[in-house]
């Protein structure tokens, strides 16, 4: 079966009890030219045909234990960690980073804000690179306005792990130089996987596509995301 | 079965928390050089096979009650029975 590349791609994004960022990633996405379809943390599998994967911002379970250590035993993350070993594109925001990172499908931890305090406003990012399937409509050295809003985004990695990540290229997304709002080690605020499938980032791009909202940078990440998983479901598997 | 799981942030790893707890203590007029905040978890679990319950709760801690690259675990097994002690508990509410 061929796929027209006008076909806008079906993007699974997926809810847990306490996610809230669900509804703004649907309409982000859609806005962006994709098909965004709802998946329930209890599905055991991810919608036919699904091209790539969000999970969402909010509260997975509360933020109970730590922020998406119980989300990640959901039965779709099995599906998604499944999707993800494949290649599929998979894009954690906020908590869905947190997630993804509980999950070991991304490295690092992240931890309480070191001001101890919810921070929620605009704040700008470095592009570090444009080869990606989550930067693509970026420039080399962009910077992004894109808003933040978290108690615990706080980025740690030992410093061997940091090393590895920056030699490999796979820390996309950096605070600019004195904006970083939660004491995220090396202001790191978007990191990517090995194989370059999966990323997460504390900003909210889903938030700042609308030129209501004050700022439309997060539809280069997203309309990036768009794109390749444009191209994915093009490609027979 | 009684356990008590203590999960402890790493050492080196900037814990804000204990940092709030010591400055607070420090404006009550105690002197703190350092806090770290962890979590405890308290867990009854059934049988009487002491070895075999530290095995699960290594596993426990492993997969879900602590983060490994961020946090240490110490789990401490009470083997003894606690009718006496939960009636103590509930006779000081």
């Amino acid at each position: 079966m061929s796929v027209s590349v006008e076909d806008a791609p079906r993007i699974a994004v997926v809810v847990f009890p306490g996610s809230n960022d669900d509804l703004d990633a649907e309409q982000a996405l859609r806005t962006l030219g994709a098909e965004p379809v709802r998946a329930w943390h209890t599905e055991p599998e991810l919608p036919r045909e699904t091209a790539a994967v969000v999970l969402p911002g909010g509260f997975s379970f509360g933020d109970y234990l730590r922020c998406g250590a119980i989300a990640r035993f959901s039965p779709i993350m099995q599906a998604v960690a499944g999707f993800a070993d494949e290649g599929g594109l998979t894009l954690g925001i906020c908590n869905g980073f947190q997630i993804l990172t509980e999950a070991g499908l991304l490295p690092g931890a992240l931890r309480p804000n070191d001001s101890l305090s919810f921070v929620c406003r605009d704040i700008t990012l470095e592009v570090a690179r444009t080869d990606t399937p989550f930067t693509s409509r970026c420039r080399p050295g962009q910077r992004l306005t894109i808003p933040v809003k978290h108690g615990e985004g706080c980025w740690f990695a030992d410093a061997d792990l940091l090393a590895d990540l920056d030699a490999a290229g796979q820390v996309l997304l950096r605070y600019s130089r004195g904006a970083n709002p939660n004491g995220s080690l090396d202001d790191v605020a978007g990191v990517m996987n090995e194989h370059g499938n999966v990323f997460g980032l504390m900003p909210h791009p889903e938030h700042a596509v609308d030129p209501l909202l004050g700022s439309t940078d997060g539809a280069f990440i997203l309309g990036s995301l768009v794109d390749a998983a444009r191209l994915s479901a093009a490609v027979p598997v | 079965m009684r356990a008590t799981v203590l999960v402890r942030p790493k050492p080196g790893i900037l814990d804000p928390q204990g940092q709030a707890v010591s400055q607070a203590l420090r404006h009550l007029g105690f002197d703190v050089d350092d806090t770290r905040v962890g979590r405890l978890l308290e867990l009854e679990l059934p049988g009487g096979d002491a070895a075999a319950a530290r095995t699960q709760l290594d596993r426990m801690c492993e997969q879900l009650l602590a983060n490994l690259l961020i946090e240490t675990y110490e789990v401490v097994l009470d083997e003894q029975p606690h009718a006496q002690a939960d009636t103590a508990t509930v006779e000081s509410r």
